[in-house]
């Protein structure tokens, strides 16, 4: 089979990345290992998607549902092969496609890759302890919960205050799970203070700050949780133990960038752990475009969205014979923990996203010769901003700071 | 005449099987949901050459035997092993000494192959070492398998052969006559029986004694493991040992065979009444930690997808413990198989049917004329070549279904795992790598346990992890 694009994962970020490849007139091809569309919004039956895309609140299952539809508009263009896994991508532009309708070989132009991201496991923290039942990530209890219609447990304590962690707290008290508690190793909450209201405050669940878990106990099923208090290294202190009697754990303490079909293949960026790209989405390997979670942790579905189309038009442009020659390094400075895209190339203005390092009242902005002030910063939650090409002119680096003010 | 083995990990599961080969009836009785899952379940997985045993020691009778059973019967069972081969490090003048004292010691144990390699040689061989390294002791007949699959493929290979396997049935007591065992008690069952083989793992002593036979004490030595993701699998061809000492052998740094970095174990003796202390420790997690970067600088700890512990059975005289009971004449003792016990289960095996059973207590048995040695294992549909995995999936559309995409295991191969006796997300995961690999279920647990709900018949509130009370979801949370 032969095909212009060939898009890898059908989340947010990839049918929004076919459908602008579609939209300029070439042949895509959407793969998805999934039985449906969707990707992760599928399984958050929240709301809190698309307010700045579609300028109104939708759950995740809407916001998807929003893209299948605009997907079945381009069925002449677009073919969506889904419960249909991309197994390997070779140097050669052929891709190893498997599914239940056949195993066959696929050559493309093109490929934008849009795997999305794989959530840490319980193992990767190393915690002590016995390794019984009911330790869930947050990923795998919602698919659970809210795909499977099927209740985890009966008590739970959750890792990680992220918003990921805080909206599994108030789901998990929706479906009839106690839960005891968020535990949080950093000293303020990870997420977005209107989850820590709306989630945690309105239900009554407390969040245990500067803690984290030391050991989990439970020969079967979980039974005990062994939660302390942690110094300012992450170190748990002697003596500060609290044990919870929980049959569920639910960790929600981050998620990594899918990246390892690509092994060889791209240019990872140490920070972001993900696919480095460049503004125009694409990667180190020019016939390669990314977008989403496989090249950094986004926020919001909505950058998402941008990040695929931006993918899906300079990859079109791609394929019908554009070359984007000058990639100039964006690297994160003082105060920043990462940024994205990780090069810059200067055929438009430049979309910035910025987490800084840590919590901060006002901070200015610097890109270039760009600056802009910011206030009430937090790790936790994306600074996107649009700098002028002109701004960024004649750089061969591009540092981004945020001072203090 | 009936011979009950006690214990399917790969000692008793092994025996079963040579049993199977004559015309005997063969029960094996085992307390867990599975087959594997005790000893045998959490240990290095090596294959160990032989030349750390003492001289005249039981180990060092069994060790070098079946490290060279191993090729033939992974062929003949369908699992895998890799004779990597080994590194024994020295830093120093001292270990250097010991070096040359394993040399010879190997050398009278029949190990093929020792060499003492410079460092040079060694960097060649294996870049990522700490380049302070002396001299290391090179064992080319050293190797890796999955110890748990060892024991799966005897046991579906005894069950062709009329094996009858009791699983989740725990041996209580024994019903004696004239000096001899009669009958097995369990919590479920009586069996009658003519013979009993005792491979409880760590658990022997107890049922000895419970027998009235003699028995060596035992102990669990603890051993904390660190399991670093496949990215790294390659940091090592061969399996990293420190000199070893008194003790142990050390923490070590090894390839697994199915493309991991396994780090451990440590060895923490333990009283006797802590024989289910499986929990990992952080003393115990940060001594493997520091003491690998030692032997292999540079280990990336952000790779690290899982910890695990197992307990080594170990007697006063850490030495195994095999032989038919003097005060009980029908039963017969295999146990504290501390390591190399894997290794050396194959020719312990043997050594039991042909020597004591037939010889020491002058069993007639005679050979089944159609025994069938060959078990075939789960097949592995991403091995296939494109054409041939095309065709298998126009036959059958679940072996182009991915499930797990992290070891690439198809729908197939987890139907196929049920099929073949997984009962628990355990028994799917250890037949067929599915949430082994990086991301440990996070994509494929819930659909797993979707096949065997639709597999088994049962609600998912039914199914269990590993255990009878490890349940893992409750009931719906809306009708
Ligand atoms: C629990 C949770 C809550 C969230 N809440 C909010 C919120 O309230 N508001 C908001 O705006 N955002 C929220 N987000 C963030 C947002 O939903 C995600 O960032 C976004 O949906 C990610 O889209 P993606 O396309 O990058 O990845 P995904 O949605 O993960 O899509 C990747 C797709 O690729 C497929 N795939 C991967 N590899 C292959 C392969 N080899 N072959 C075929 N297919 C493959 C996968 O099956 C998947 O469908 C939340 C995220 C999570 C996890
Ligand atoms: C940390 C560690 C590292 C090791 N590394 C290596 C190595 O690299 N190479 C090597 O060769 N060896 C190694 N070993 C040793 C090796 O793992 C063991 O020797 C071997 O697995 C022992 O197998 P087994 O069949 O005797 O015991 P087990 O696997 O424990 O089998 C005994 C079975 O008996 C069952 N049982 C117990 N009581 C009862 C009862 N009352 N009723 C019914 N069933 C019962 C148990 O459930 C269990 O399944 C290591 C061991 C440890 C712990």
């Amino acid at each position: 089979m032969k095909t212009d694009v060939l898009v890898i994962g059908a989340g947010a970020a990839g049918m929004a990345a076919a459908i602008a490849a579609a939209k300029n007139g070439l042949k895509v091809i959407v793969a998805e290992r999934d039985e449906v569309t969707g990707g992760i919004l599928n399984q958050c039956i929240h709301n809190g998607f698309g307010l700045h895309y579609f300028k109104e609140e939708l759950t995740g299952p809407e916001y998807a549902e929003r893209f299948r539809e605009r997907l079945s508009e381009y069925t002449d263009a677009i073919q969506v092969l889904t419960d249909c896994h991309v197994l390997k991508l070779n140097r050669d532009k052929k891709a190893l496609l498997v599914s239940p309708r056949g195993v066959f070989e696929l050559e493309t132009k093109v490929v934008i890759y849009a795997a999305g991201a794989r959530e840490r496991p319980f193992g990767s923290l190393m915690i002590p302890g016995d390794r019984p039942s009911g330790i869930f990530t947050a990923g795998v209890a919602q698919r659970l919960m809210n795909i499977d219609n099927r209740k985890i447990g009966n008590r739970a304590l959750i890792v990680g205050s992220g918003d990921i962690g805080m909206i599994m707290a108030r789901r998990l008290t929706l479906e009839g799970t106690e839960v005891v508690g968020v535990v949080e190793r950093l000293p303020y909450p990870g997420g977005l203070l209107r989850n820590v209201i709306q989630c945690l405050k309105d239900f009554d669940i407390p969040l245990y700050l500067s803690s984290t878990v030391v050991e989990v106990r439970g020969k079967e099923r979980l039974e005990e949780v062994v939660v302390a208090n942690v110094d300012e290294h992450f170190k748990p202190i002697p003596g500060t133990e609290k044990i919870f009697k929980v049959d569920t754990l639910v960790l929600s303490v981050g998620l990594i960038p899918q990246v390892e079909m690509l092994d060889g293949l791209v240019s990872l960026d140490a920070r972001t752990r993900g696919i480095a790209c460049s503004s125009t989405g694409q990667s180190s390997c020019e016939w390669i475009f990314a977008a989403g979670n496989c090249t950094a942790i986004f926020d919001l579905v909505d950058y998402v969205t941008r990040e695929g189309e931006r993918a899906g038009e300079y990859a079109s442009r791609y394929v019908v014979g554009e070359r984007f020659t000058r990639n100039v390094p964006i690297v994160p400075g003082e105060n920043v923990m990462l940024t994205f895209p990780n090069s810059y190339s200067d055929v438009d203005d430049l979309t910035l996203y910025v987490r800084c390092r840590k919590p901060m009242e006002k901070a200015v902005l610097k890109v270039g010769s760009f600056e802009r002030v910011f206030e009430d910063l937090i790790p936790s939650e994306m600074i996107v901003v649009r700098v002028p090409k002109q701004k960024l002119m004649g750089l061969d680096r591009i540092e981004v700071t945020l001072a203090e003010v | 005449m009936r011979i009950a083995v006690i214990g399917a990990g790969v000692v008793g599961s092994l025996i079963a099987r040579e049993l199977c080969k004559y015309d005997v009836e063969v029960l094996l009785i085992e307390k867990n949901l599975d087959v594997g899952w005790g000893v045998t379940k959490a240990n290095s997985a090596i294959l160990h050459a032989g030349y750390d045993d003492p001289v005249g020691s039981v180990r060092s009778k069994f060790c070098s035997a079946g490290n060279s059973m191993y090729t033939e019967l992974s062929r003949e069972l369908d699992f895998e092993i890799k004779r990597t081969g080994s590194y024994v490090l020295a830093f120093n003048d001292e270990e250097i000494a010991v070096l040359h004292k394993l040399l010879k010691q190997g050398e009278k144990n029949n190990v093929p192959g020792l060499e003492l390699h410079d460092r040079d040689t060694i960097l060649s061989k294996e870049p990522r070492v700490n380049p302070e390294v002396k001299m290391g002791l090179w064992a080319p007949t050293a190797g890796i398998t999955e110890p748990w699959m060892v024991a799966i493929a005897a046991v579906e290979n005894a069950l062709e052969n009329g094996l009858k396997l009791f699983l989740n049935e725990e041996v209580v007591d024994f019903e004696r006559q004239n000096g001899r065992i009669v009958e097995i008690v369990t919590n479920r069952a009586k069996h009658r029986v003519d013979v009993v083989i005792n491979a409880a793992g760590l658990f022997a002593d107890e049922l000895a004694k419970r027998a009235g036979t003699e028995f060596v004490p035992l102990h669990p030595r603890k051993g904390e493991y660190i399991l670093l993701d496949k990215k790294l699998g390659s940091t090592v061809s061969s399996i990293i040992f420190p000199t070893p000492t008194e003790k142990s052998k050390g923490i070590l740094v090894l390839p697994t065979i199915d493309g991991g970095l396994l780090l451990g174990p440590t060895a923490e003796d333990l009283p006797s009444d802590r024989k289910h202390d499986l929990s990992t420790t952080s003393q115990g997690l940060e001594a493997v930690k520091g003491f690998v970067l030692k032997l292999v600088p540079g280990i990336d700890f952000s790779m690290v997808v899982k910890t695990f512990a197992g307990l080594r059975p170990e007697s006063p005289q850490k030495d195994f413990f095999i032989r038919a009971s003097d005060s009980v004449r029908n039963f017969v003792n295999v146990m504290a198989m501390r390591s190399p016990g894997l290794t050396a289960a194959p020719a312990i095996a043997k050594y039991v049917v042909e020597e004591i059973l037939q010889q020491q207590l002058g069993l007639k048995l005679s050979l089944k004329s159609d025994f069938n040695p060959l078990r075939k294992g789960i097949k592995k549909y991403a091995e296939l070549s494109v054409e041939e995995w095309q065709k298998a999936v126009k036959e059958n559309p679940a072996a182009g279904r991915m499930v797990c995409f992290c070891n690439e295991v198809t729908e197939a191969e987890i139907i196929e795992a049920i099929r073949r006796g997984a009962r628990t997300l355990d028994g799917v995961k250890f037949r067929t790598r599915a949430m082994f690999g990086r991301c440990q279920g996070g994509f494929c647990m819930s659909r797993i346990l979707k096949i065997l709900e639709r597999q088994l018949g049962l609600d998912a509130s039914k199914i269990v992890l590993k255990s009878p009370n490890s349940w893992i979801v409750d009931g719906k949370v809306r009708e």
